[in-house]
């Protein structure tokens, strides 16, 4: 980016710190998550990165941590041992189930409230957003406590289903806000349109609304996806033993004992996060090159 | 004509969006089988929205819509089997030109060969036949234009609506696509429900055009007809161009009235849509009916006129007269050599018949 001619000295030293101001936020944004990557192949159990592991020696690096993380502890002798059992696999089942299910339920439901809202006849629609979107603005631990009082009254504690709604609960503000901004472009004489031509209003909201808005509809469910995947405090609140996800397990081994399984657990929830946003993002793409927009 | 040849008709049909304040008042009018029908008017005259609710997009707030003689209030949009071409087009994006045809012919589940077959009659009817396998976005606009017009007829409807269809175009393809309209109309032997604030789109193609304004239908009539017999001073105003006075009767001669103008001269018109002495009423000339130097006694209105401003139009010359104190009366004079020497600043004698001067209501 080529300053213009008429630029003063000033203006020049300002555009240069500002240039560096936004490489220090990058890095701060990402190093942390680069850290843990080679930290993760560490073979001392010790969270920091050894002189050995500096100086690139080979025998300072073992997929140790990642055995352990999948379970297979044959060889692992030393106090991690204690580490070593299932509840990584278990908790990242648990996570998975709890993040589909609560993910699909909050696409359903929030693309369906999107609809509704973005209805001109709909009375009352900015106070049914603003109580839609509330989970995202009113602190997560005030929401937690909420629920843990109320599910505790409702028998919903301490049990799966209780879960799934409460991720929906936070999954589902991300889905009607991506939904509700891709209704904004879309072209409502389309449904007229296939009224005119035949469709029932069933028919033509599959046929026609539905993959013009899908873009908005994957993206609302990946952030849903994400969220429900990592979330701790709700699950701290309200889930019981049976409820252990991954997030929890990290949270449990991180107090309890400081093992590079959870580096290794990081390690591989980064890698996952990345393909997955790389996966949906070309989804997206895809579909927006249908509607006919190219992507910026 | 009997009924039996109506295909559409709007009996008593009042529309209101907020309860209060009607857009279209008491609308009566019948489409014949075969008519290509335009509906004329400003924008919130009302005609759009009668359209939508022949669509069946609006319910109609009071009275009665009927399609081959049943009445459609009731019918869902989607069981109306109405064409209908859409001012933006709404051609679906995700598909391909193709699809966007077919999209009839599923929903009705037509087998896929006879589906085939029709989609690439149509595309072959708009020139398009190549064009099946591209996207909306990659049509220019005038092909997009006519995906839109095979789209509505794919599926064989006998009645099409056309909500501003030409709007987006550029002039010389509005003008080839109205032609296309036209011939497509006259050889399908469809009828036409067209929408369109600009006349001279009415005038080509109709062969009837409704007026709207103000939620009323101020003359429903043949082009020709409009044009030379305006029935009110809005009608006269807003299809074609027309040199207006506004006057007092002074005299009822059954035919014709006389008429004091502002400045006290008197000009006989055609009584058209006027009371009786006394009443206020707008006179209407059009400027092609005007004669500049007309032989002393061959017109009862001979006047003189200043000519201000001559523009060359090449098969006329348009010209700009102070006459009777208005300075904005046009006239057109045909390019012959006997007007060849008009210069402006000329003061001549210009004149008129009764018959070409209409006696219209005192609007606004």
């Amino acid at each position: 980016m080529a300053l213009p001619i008429y630029t003063t000295p000033g203006q020049r030293v300002w555009h240069y710190c500002y240039m560096a101001f936004c490489v220090f936020v990058l890095f701060f944004l990402v190093a942390p998550l680069v850290a843990v990557i080679p930290l993760s192949f560490t073979s001392s159990p010790f969270l920091n990165f050894t002189p050995e592991m500096l100086a690139l020696d080979p025998d300072a690096f073992s997929i140790r941590w990642y055995k352990s993380l999948f379970g297979m502890c044959a060889d692992v002798e030393d106090v991690a041992s204690t580490m070593c059992h299932n509840k990584w696999m278990t908790g990242a089942g648990r996570s998975l189930y709890y993040a589909v299910i609560s993910t699909v339920l909050a696409t359903f439901l929030g693309t369906l409230a999107a609809l509704g809202l973005s209805n001109e006849h709909m009375p009352a629609k900015r106070a049914i957003m603003a109580l839609m979107i509330s989970p995202l603005i009113v602190p997560l631990i005030i929401t937690a406590a909420g629920m843990a009082f109320f599910f505790a009254k409702i028998n919903l504690s301490n049990t799966d289903a209780g879960i799934i709604l409460a991720y929906t609960i936070l999954g589902m503000p991300f889905v009607v806000i991506t939904v509700t901004s891709t209704l904004v472009g879309f072209d409502r004489s389309l449904m007229r349109a296939g009224a005119n031509l035949g469709g029932t209003p069933t028919y033509n909201f599959f046929k026609i609304q539905m993959p013009l808005i899908a873009p908005g509809m994957i993206s609302g469910a990946l952030f849903a996806f994400i969220t429900a995947f990592d979330e701790i405090v709700i699950i701290l609140f309200i889930g019981g033993p049976q409820q252990h996800t991954l997030p929890r397990q990290m949270w449990s081994g991180i107090r309890q004992e400081i093992s590079p399984t959870i580096l290794a657990a990081a390690t591989i929830l980064v890698l996952f996060s990345v393909l997955l946003l790389t996966t949906l993002e070309l989804l997206r793409r895809r579909s927006e090159r249908l509607r006919g927009i190219t992507p910026h | 004509m009997s009924n039996n040849d109506h295909l559409v008709r709007f009996v008593d049909i009042q529309k209101s969006y907020d309860g209060e304040s009607l857009v279209v008042k008491n609308l009566n009018l019948d489409v014949a089988k075969g008519e290509f029908l335009t509906m004329l008017g400003p924008s919130g005259s009302g005609k759009t929205t009668c359209l939508m609710m022949l669509a069946g997009f609006e319910p109609a707030t009071h009275g009665e819509i009927y399609l081959n003689e049943q009445p459609i209030n009731k019918v869902p949009p989607h069981k109306r089997g109405i064409g209908m071409v859409f001012q933006n087009y709404a051609l679906f994006p995700h598909m391909t030109v193709a699809e966007n045809l077919a999209f009839p012919l599923e929903v009705r589940h037509m087998d896929k060969s006879e589906r085939e077959q029709r989609v690439n009659r149509a595309l072959d009817m708009v020139q398009l036949g190549a064009f099946g396998d591209r996207r909306p976005a990659q049509l220019s606009g005038g092909q997009a234009q006519r995906v839109a017009v095979a789209r509505s007829l794919v599926f064989d409807p006998d009645l099409v609506l056309m909500d501003e269809p030409l709007g987006a175009l550029d002039k010389n393809l509005r003008e080839q696509m109205q032609y296309e309209i036209k011939h497509i109309h006259e050889n399908l032997g469809l009828t036409v429900v067209y929408v369109t604030h600009d006349q001279s789109e009415a005038l080509t193609m109709s062969n009837r055009i409704a007026v709207f304004d103000d939620g009323i239908i101020q003359q429903c009539a043949p082009p020709e007809v409009l044009y030379e017999e305006p029935e009110n001073a809005f009608c006269a105003n807003f299809i074609g161009e027309n040199n207006r006075f506004l006057g007092e009767v002074k005299e009822d001669n059954g035919d014709t009235v006389k008429v004091e103008i502002e400045n006290h001269a008197t000009v006989v018109a055609k009584k058209v849509n006027v009371g009786g002495v006394g009443d206020r009423s707008t006179l209407s000339l059009r400027p092609e009916r005007v004669t500049v130097n007309p032989e002393p006694g061959s017109v009862p209105n001979i006047f003189s006129g200043l000519a201000e401003e001559l523009i060359y139009l090449g098969d006329h010359i348009r010209t700009r007269f102070t006459v009777l104190g208005h300075d904005d009366f046009i006239v057109k004079i045909p390019n012959s050599a006997v007007h060849a020497h008009l210069k402006e600043g000329d003061t001549v004698n210009i004149g008129w018949n009764a018959e070409d001067c209409r006696a219209l209501d005192p609007s606004d």
